[in-house]
């Protein structure tokens, strides 16, 4: 196990690595002179040519390359453009309020879609599964950001229950996260729903009940155990919704979050934010991958001897 | 048919009738969304850029003030929000055909590499379809947008880059299935090299699953692509994407609150059509369910 965990590591730092290098090569050869973005109008060739020095632009592209991974690695990523600060700091700030909001919209859609996915599978027909399969669709066919703005339409402008900008109270995370969990709800019940009615089928399940084991039992430890792995597997496109879900339920409550963070900054064009923004999602996706197999590896012994 | 009560478990199984349960919903939403795409110019009353400042922010026909030639009601210029929705619908499937045209080619080619080499190439091929699956797809868009600038074909760009995993790893499941068909067998028996036994035996072969994928993803990428309009990423003014459409609406919600409720129920509409029927075209032609 732990050879494997260190492979694991390997390739995820290889990762990371190759990550910076495609980013700081799509942003530079990109056509955006950071230069004539950062002066206003009335600047001079000198100005020009004062900063392209102090910025270190106009080194040889390898130098730059060198330069950049060195900074990486001590977590400086430039300068933001708008608020004169380290951009990571930019970031950082506000990644506690997306954690949050990220946190509350995944623990509803987990225990939300485990729940009626697992119910779903034991019970086929009753109401619970109409009602699960419906929502799942749902979920899947009506895009977040509408039922964000019908939400504050209606909770917001009509009735007046809830507020629909900022963060503070436990009532300003309802919609937010209620909206971003939508997605992810779908998913989970998806594949728990089909990933139970597989393990149900089994030999296994065919032979615990044979021996008599109560039905609970069977359900949850043999059913639910084996059901899990695909069930991990769809933490990733969990995550990924997540991330967009962030971004386009942030603009829509005014969240102070990264989401809202980096659309604004790729509109202000403050480039060093929309960066950090980037590597820093691909880090943490770096991240996930490796716990993610880590837990395979746990509950699937069999992988565990590659 | 009777029902069958499970020995074991006391649960009574109905016998799962093939073809029946047709999706009349999803169907229905199909054929709306179809018929305007193919007659918007015919059917669509106003022009859907011309707006006339004189009726900016009419409401729906049935309300007080509504005009009834603006059926749905204008939006800030004075544009028919039907009309718009109406081409909308066309921006819609094109550039959703776009994407899966542009992913799909990528991810058959890649998986029909990997299912038929198998050993290394396999492996590599398996590993990369796994990590690209678990990048979100905004991070790319982030790049593109920053590069090429906002605008439907950064979208195409996008989605075409990201999504092909998928499909790799499907027409990679048939592929290994199939190589150990008699036909395979048989072709490599006469001498045909492996390009030709991909690509003129295995590939005809695999055209219904890759459909049927088609016809279930293509619901998704409606989705996604109206969230990146929304976002000011794709599609710009003066485009009647849909997404656009809600963005521009969103300021105005206070007291026109059909500029957002609409194109959303287009979205809607057509996304569960594709679904609906995608599903069930699913479970019709793929009773083992591969394709989960």
């Amino acid at each position: 196990m732990p050879g494997y965990i260190l492979k694991r590591l390997i390739i995820a730092a290889f990762t990371m690595v190759a990550v910076l290098t495609v980013v700081f090569f799509a942003f530079r050869l990109g056509g955006a002179d950071p230069v004539a973005i950062m002066l206003p109008p009335e600047a001079t060739p000198k100005d020009a040519r004062i900063l392209t020095e102090k910025f270190g632009l106009d080194k040889p592209l390898v130098t730059q390359y060198t330069n950049f991974m060195k900074n990486a690695a001590t977590g400086d990523f430039g300068k933001s453009f708008r608020y004169n600060e380290p951009a990571f700091r930019v970031l950082f700030e506000r990644f506690p309020a997306s954690l949050q909001l990220g946190l509350v919209a995944f623990f509803f859609a987990l225990i939300v879609g485990l729940g009626v996915g697992i119910t779903s599978a034991v019970k086929p027909g009753s109401l619970i599964d109409r009602f699960g399969r419906v929502f799942a669709l749902g979920g899947m066919s009506i895009p977040t950001f509408w039922v964000g703005i019908m939400l504050i339409l209606l909770f917001g402008v009509t009735l007046r229950w809830l507020p629909v900008a900022g963060r503070g109270t436990a009532l300003h995370y309802l919609m937010p996260a209620f909206c971003m969990s939508l997605y992810p709800i779908a998913l989970i019940t998806r594949l728990s729903r089909s990933a139970m009615l597989d393990a149900l089928k089994s030999e296994y399940v065919l032979m615990a009940r044979i021996k008599g084991v109560p039905e609970f039992m069977v359900v949850m430890l043999h059913g639910f155990k084996n059901a899990s792995i695909p069930v991990v597997t769809v933490i990733f496109s969990v995550f990924g919704a997540l991330i967009i879900g962030s971004v386009v339920v942030e603009t829509i409550f005014s969240w102070p979050g990264i989401g809202r963070l980096v659309i604004e900054s790729f509109f202000t064009r403050d480039y060093p934010v929309v960066q950090v923004f980037v590597l820093f999602v691909s880090f943490l996706v770096v991240s996930l991958n490796l716990v993610v197999d880590i837990v395979y590896a746990y509950i699937d012994p069999r992988i565990r001897y590659q | 048919m009777t029902t069958i009560t499970d020995v074991i478990t006391g649960q009574k199984i109905k016998p799962h009738k093939i073809g029946v349960g047709i999706p009349w919903l999803g169907l229905a939403c199909l054929t709306l969304f179809f018929f305007t795409v193919l007659f918007a110019d015919v059917i669509a009353p106003h022009d859907p850029f011309e707006g006339d400042l004189l009726n900016i922010t009419l409401p729906p026909a049935w309300e007080e003030d509504g005009n009834s030639s603006y059926l749905l009601g204008t939006d800030m210029l004075g544009r028919d929000v039907l009309s718009r929705l109406i081409h909308g619908s066309r921006i819609s499937l094109l550039i959703s055909v776009g994407c899966i045209a542009f992913y799909g080619s990528i991810g058959v080619i890649l998986g029909l590499f990997s299912g038929f080499s198998g050993g290394r190439t396999d492996m590599i091929i398996m590993r990369l379809a796994d990590f690209w699956l678990s990048l979100p797809a905004i991070i790319v868009l982030f790049i593109l947008a920053a590069v090429n600038g906002p605008s439907a074909k950064t979208i195409i760009l996008t989605i075409g880059i990201m999504g092909w995993p998928n499909y790799a790893r499907i027409v990679r499941g048939e592929c290994l299935s199939l190589k150990q068909r008699d036909f395979v067998r048989l072709a490599r028996l006469a001498g045909c090299s492996n390009g030709r036994i991909m690509f003129s035996h295995i590939f005809p072969n695999i055209i219904n699953s890759i459909i049927i994928l088609a016809t279930i993803e293509i619901g998704g990428i409606i989705v996604l692509t109206a969230t990146m309009s929304f976002l000011g990423l794709g599609a710009q003014p003066p485009s009647c994407d849909w997404g656009l459409m809600l963005a521009e609406g969103r300021q105005y919600i206070t007291y026109a609150w059909w500029l957002v409720t609409f194109p959303g129920l287009a979205i809607v509409i057509a996304v569960l059509g594709f679904n609906l029927t995608g599903d069930w075209l699913r479970e019709l032609l793929d009773p083992k369910q591969k394709l989960r």
